[in-house]
Order: C-alpha cells, then structure tokens, then sequence
C-alpha cells in the first residue's frame, strides 16, 4: 500500500476512500454497541446480585485491592489519551511519533494486564477465587463468592478485551512505523483507538462497581 | 478505482459469479464475493436443515403410539434439542439473512459488494466452525436441556455436551453478530447513487431491521452462554441457586435474545413476502412506508416483551401484566404488514406463481400464528396454556408456516437469478400446495392437542389423544416430501434447466437489471436509481 496515493488502499467495492472510511467507522460503532450489550448482560447481573447481598458485596469489595485498582484506572485513562494523541500526530503526518506513542499505549495495555495478575495471584493466595481455591468463612461468605465470581467474570473479560487491544495496537505501531499511514490514510489507527476507548469506558464503570464499593461502605 | 469502469469486466460470460474469480472448490472456499459466500451459506443451511428436520422425523414417529416405545425418554429429549439447536441456530436465524440477504442486498441498493467482504467470508467459517461442534456433540451422545438450556438442569444436572453444544451456538452468534453489522454498513453507505432510504425494497429494509436485532440481541445470548460454561466448567455461581445464584436471572438472559431471535427468523421472512408480493400482483406495494417503519417498530417492541416466555417461571404479576400488555402491543406493527399485504391483493390480477403460493401461504399461516401468540400473551390463557402443545403449535406456525414458506418462496423466485437457470413450474407448485397442506395436517391437531392438555417434551402421552398425534405424524410426512421435492426439481433445473434471462419474471428492482447469474461485481455500470421500488408497469 503506498500512503501518499490513498486511492490505492480502496478496495474495489467501494467508490473513493472517504466511503471506505465512514463504512470502517460506522463498522466500529455498530460492533461497539454490541460490546455495549455483551458486557451489559454482566453489569446486570452483577446489580442483580448486589441487590440480593448488598453487604456481602461490600465486604467482598473491601478483600479486593484498592491501590491496585486504581493503578490499574490511571494506567488505561493514560493510555487511552496517547491512542488519541497518536491519533492526531498521524493526521498532523509525524509518522514517527505516532508510532512511538501507539508503542507505549499497547505498553500501557501490557503493564495493566500484569498488574491484573498479580492480583489475581494475591487473590489466589487468599483463597478468594471461587471453584478453584475459596477459602473464605462467616456469614456472608456465599456472597462473598458470588462477588468474586462477578469479578472474575467482569474482569476476564475485560482483560480479554485489553489483551486484543494490546495487540492491535502493536500491529498498528509497527505499521505506522513501516510508513504505512499518513495523513491521507490512517482509518485503521483512528478504529483502533476507538476499540481501545471502548475497552477504557468499560473499565471505567467497573472500578467503581468493584473497587470503590467496599470503600464507600 | 472509479465508479462506473471494471476493466476486465466489460461483458459478463453465461455462468457469471460462478465461473469469474475462479471453477475450482479452493476459488469458492476463499471468495470475497458476496454472492458465492450466499451460496456457500445455503449449501450449509440445506444441510442443518435436513438435519433438523430427520430429528423431527424422528420425533413424530416415536408420538405415532402413546407408549413411546420407539425411543427412550432420555433419547427422546436429545433428540427434541437437537432439532431446536439445529433448527433455530443452524437453519432459521441465518437462513434469510445469510443467504437471500447477502445475495440480494448489494444487487438491490446497486452495489458492487458488501461493505467488508473478507468479513463476510469469515462469518461463513465461523458459522460453519459452530456447526461442527454441535454436530460433534451429536455424535459423542447428545444434549438432553433442550434449545432453551435452563438452569439449573443445564448447569448443575445435564451429564451430557452441554459445553460443546453452547461452545457451537457461541461461535455461530458471532458469525450472525457479524452478519448484521456487514448488512447495516452496506446498505447505510453502499447506495447506488438516487436510491434514496424510501426507493428501498422493502426486503432491504427488513433486512435492516434485522441486522439491528442481531446486533443488539445476540451478544446477550453470547455472554449468558458464556455464563453456563464458566458455571460447569469453573463453578461461577451466578445462576446457581446453591452459591446465591438465581436461576430465573439465566431466564430473563435467555428470552431477552431470544425472543428478539423469533424477530430475527421473522422479519427478513416479512421483507420477501413483500418483494413477492408485488410481483404476484403486478403492483405497488400498499402502504409502503407504514411496511417499513412497521418493522422496525416489531423489532423495537420485540425487545421489551421477554418476560411472556416466564410467566410462570414465579415472576412478579405486575411484571407479567407489563409484558403481556406490550406482547399485545407487538400485533399491532403485524397487524398493519398483514393488512397491507391484503390491502395490495385487493384488486390486483393475481399470478399464482410457485413463489406466490408460497407468499400466500405465508399471509394465512403467519396470522394464524400471530393471533394463537395473542392467546399466548393473555397472562390467564397462558398459565393454563405453558408447556403444552398449543405452543409448540403456536411458533411452528410462525416459523415454519411463516419464516420456511417465505424462505422457499424467495428461493424459488430468485433461483434464475442466482444460477441462471429456470425451475419447473408445474412441479414447484405441486410442492408448494403440498407444503401447506403437509403443514396444516402437522401442525393444526397440535393446536388442539394443546388446549385439551397435551403436554410438550414428553416421549409418551395419554392413549385418548394418539388420534391426533396420528393425523399430525401423517401432516409431518406429506411436509417431509415437500421439502425433499425442490431438491430434486432444483438440483435437476441447476444441471439440465432453461437458461433463464436477467427477468424471467418481468420484475422491478435493480437485481433483474443485470444478467443472470450477475457478473463477478454486480453490474457493467454502476445503476443510477429514479423511481421507487415497484413501478410496476402492466
């Protein structure tokens, strides 16, 4: 593909390379309101059962690790506002910087799915993860577990989404890198980005569900 | 590339899409092009469906005798999922809009393809990757849950492939998932230039429709079967009672896919009665905006009126009166389709053509359908009703009376289109008839059978209504045949036909425009749309 004649990265269904681009951006936003649905079904679930255990799930919120959390938070909000700026350095043509950026938001991703593990191992330690080693007693311990399973559940998911978006981005870096994209042609980084703030605003609503419960309580 | 020049397309050859780009299974296997990724689909859903429908054979020769002597109780219940799994997931979602849809969409709105071809192909592989693991759990014994796999028998009782069969339907949502967002980015940016939103078909507009509720629907049904999985496999207890769970959170889930899902095998059946419609009446369609905006307004109420399927499942009454009013609500968009179709026959000099039996055949049976649902939403009528053959009747006869005649129809009608061949007439109306008349004999008695307490799902049932369940086995062999006809009358006009030239039914709309089969990328020129969609002239 060669970046300063965008009409040759059209391919033959569509007319001109503005069409192409709005088919790949309204693309993206109908699949986001998909995603918006398949992690719908998990929040209610979790308002379901928060209803039933208010108490329990303070309490399984406070086993969780705050400062974690929110390492975690600032970790993904960081990350998403260089996909943004990585964005505009494309349409500004600084290919270099924004390949460099798109580098270290996928970096982001990376560091924040390590902290999630380890998390999960110091939860693994506990006893806290239901099914494999739960370990926890008192009177609210079933749901206890069924918060857990909830995290688990939200977060997996989560993680899973961060872990293709870590890779997307990787690919889009060493793309941008090769000179691929140019301010005439950069749909494919503009898609990723709106993948990864997909991923953020998820996130968004589940450090609050999950880590700032307990907190407030 | 430019809009209106296709070098190396200049004229199209007599086989068109299906000898350019390539004669060889590979050049099918990897095609962008929409066209043979509908075929490759229909080859598929042929396919699951005659699979489907052996288990429903299966199953009416085990009710020919109260005692269920021909199949044991365990047996029996695996072979009922089977035929929903296959028949639901593997036949009714994707059957219009994987095949007709992403045939016709591009030709109707005059575009070269859809907008993501290799996406396209990928959900062709997708589904067929689902398929495989159901027909793999199939083989390795079965799944006793039924379609609906209900807590917590699925999640804590069932000893059988639960996970196989749920693995299956995951994947092939993804592939409807995928579908839809192709079919609504096409028509939304692919539009031939003057085809404005109301020169539509109506056939695109419903497969828009659509495409929104797999968009929205289907991911629920994705997560919840996620749900039972990590609950077999890793213990989640979100659904299970024991742990704090609530199993009728997994109901509420379930029918909030899944009874969009029932808009999803209906609506696209609703847009191909319309297209064949006008053709068998030679005139416009009546009220066409009302047909359009009618169901996008069955697909919006569609989505509030889950909780009909739980009322007994011990919801709250004032939930139930809230959903069984919006049920009700749900006629009146269908009401007005089924009053403009009549309303478009009225006066017209009707052809009784194959695919215009058929689309009859539709109008009748889909309201008899519609109105039993309206018992079915009557909260009182329902308690008595739930889990009896009523229902079994009820959306038998939207679905197959509904969504399998209009699917038939379309294929007929648009078989010259798509294989440049003409079928037998005389022979394909035979079958058209015997359809109905196999489907009523069916399905009628289970109406019956129903409301006088016939229980669903059970191998065995009370000597005093075998009668019934003779008559209805008798229906389901006159059906059998109807549906194996159109493979031999079909596949012998496929080898030995008349060649068919680009309108062989001297129809309107921009898929007649082009020969028959259309060349590789659709047409010569890129068509310049001036009138609506069913100028018709004579």
């Amino acid at each position: 593909m060669n970046a300063t004649l965008p009409e040759a990265a059209v391919q033959q269904q569509f007319d001109d390379a503005s069409q192409q681009k709005e088919a790949a951006m309204l693309g993206m936003w109908a699949f986001i309101a998909t995603e918006v649905l398949f992690f719908g079904v998990l929040f209610a679930a979790y308002v379901v059962c928060r209803w039933r255990f208010p108490l329990a799930f303070v309490e399984g919120s406070a086993h969780t690790d705050f400062a974690m959390g929110t390492a975690e938070t600032a970790i993904l909000l960081t990350s998403g506002c260089l996909a943004a700026i990585a964005l505009r350095q494309i349409q500004l043509d600084c290919a270099r910087q924004s390949a460099i950026l798109l580098m270290i938001t996928s970096a982001l991703g990376v560091a924040f799915l390590v902290l999630h593990g380890m998390e999960y191992h110091d939860e693994f330690e506990e006893g806290l993860i239901p099914g494999i080693r739960y370990t926890q007693t008192g009177p609210d311990a079933r749901g206890v577990e069924l918060f857990f399973s909830l995290y688990y559940v939200i977060t997996g998911f989560h993680s899973l989404h961060v872990l293709i978006g870590v890779v997307l981005l990787l690919v889009m870096a060493i793309r941008t890198w090769r000179g691929t994209f140019s301010s005439a042609y950069y749909t494919p980084i503009e898609i990723t980005g709106l993948y990864w703030s997909l991923v953020d605003i998820v996130w968004i609503f589940v450090y609050p569900a999950i880590y700032l419960v307990g907190s407030a309580g | 590339m430019n809009a209106t020049t296709f070098p190396g397309h200049a004229e199209a050859t007599d086989g068109g899409y299906l000898v350019e780009g390539g004669r060889t299974l590979w050049s099918w296997l990897t095609t962008h092009d929409h066209k043979r990724i509908a075929v490759l689909y229909t080859i598929a859903i042929t396919l699951f469906f005659f699979l489907g429908g052996a288990a429903a054979t299966l199953m009416r020769l085990t009710l020919v005798h109260p005692d269920g002597r021909l199949m044991s109780a365990e047996n029996y219940n695996k072979t009922f999922t089977f035929h929903g799994v296959v028949m639901v997931w593997f036949f009714l979602i994707p059957s219009i809009p994987s095949t007709m849809g992403n045939f016709l969409v591009p030709l109707m709105i005059g575009a070269r393809d859809v907008a993501f071809p290799r996406l396209n192909l990928f959900s062709w592989y997708l589904y067929m990757i689902g398929g495989l693991f159901t027909v793999a759990a199939l083989l390795l014994g079965g799944v006793d849950t039924g379609w609906t796999f209900y807590t917590p028998f699925s999640t804590m009782f069932s000893n059988s492939n639960v996970i196989l069969v749920v693995v299956g339907v995951f994947v092939t949502g993804f592939s409807t998932i995928l579908t839809g967002m192709n079919l609504i980015v096409t028509t939304h940016m692919m539009r031939a230039p003057g085809m404005y939103w109301y020169r539509l078909p109506l056939f695109v507009w419903a497969m828009y429709a659509t495409s929104v509720v797999m968009m929205l629907a289907t991911p629920v049904l994705a997560m919840t079967l996620s749900l039972i999985g990590l609950e077999r496999l890793a213990g989640v207890g979100i659904f299970d009672p024991a742990l704090g769970g609530d199993p009728i959170l997994f109901q509420h889930f379930f029918w909030f896919y899944s009874h969009p899902a029932v808009y999803i095998m209906i609506l696209p059946a609703m847009g191909v009665v319309s297209e064949l419609i006008c053709n068998g009446v030679r005139g416009k369609i009546f009220g066409y905006k009302f047909m359009a905006w009618s169901l996008f307004a069955i697909a919006f109420i569609g989505f509030l009126v889950w909780g009909h399927h739980m009322f007994v499942a011990g919801q709250s009454m004032y939930a139930s009166i809230v959903f069984s009013i919006l049920s009700f609500a749900v006629a009146v968009p269908s009401a007005i389709k089924v009053f403009n179709w009549l309303a478009t026959l009225h006066k017209g000099s009707i052809v009784f053509h194959a695919p215009m039996i058929y689309t009859l055949g539709f109008i009748g049976l889909f309201t008899l359908g519609g109105m039993t649902g309206l018992f079915l939403a009557a909260v009182a009528l329902d308690v008595n009703l739930t889990d009896t053959y009523f229902v079994v009747a009820h959306f038998h006869y939207i679905m197959v009376g509904g969504s399998v005649m209009a699917y038939l129809g379309g294929i007929h009608y648009w078989w010259p289109k798509a294989t440049g061949r003409l079928y037998s007439e005389g022979v394909a109306k035979i079958a058209a008839w015997m359809m109905f008349v196999g489907f009523n004999l069916t399905f009628f008695p289970q109406y019956v059978l129903g409301y006088e307490g016939m229980p669903r799902r059970y191998h065995q049932y009370l000597p005093r209504y075998q009668d019934l369940n003779i008559l209805s086995s008798l229906g389901a062999a006159i059906l059998a045949v109807s549906y194996l006809m159109p493979l031999f009358y079909l596949g012998y006009s496929l080898f030995r036909g008349k060649p068919a030239h680009a309108n062989p039914w001297r129809a309107t709309g921009l898929e007649w425009t082009t020969s028959s089969p259309p060349p590789e990328h659709n047409f010569h020129e890129t068509p310049v749309v001036t009138t609506g969609p069913y100028e018709y002239r004579d």
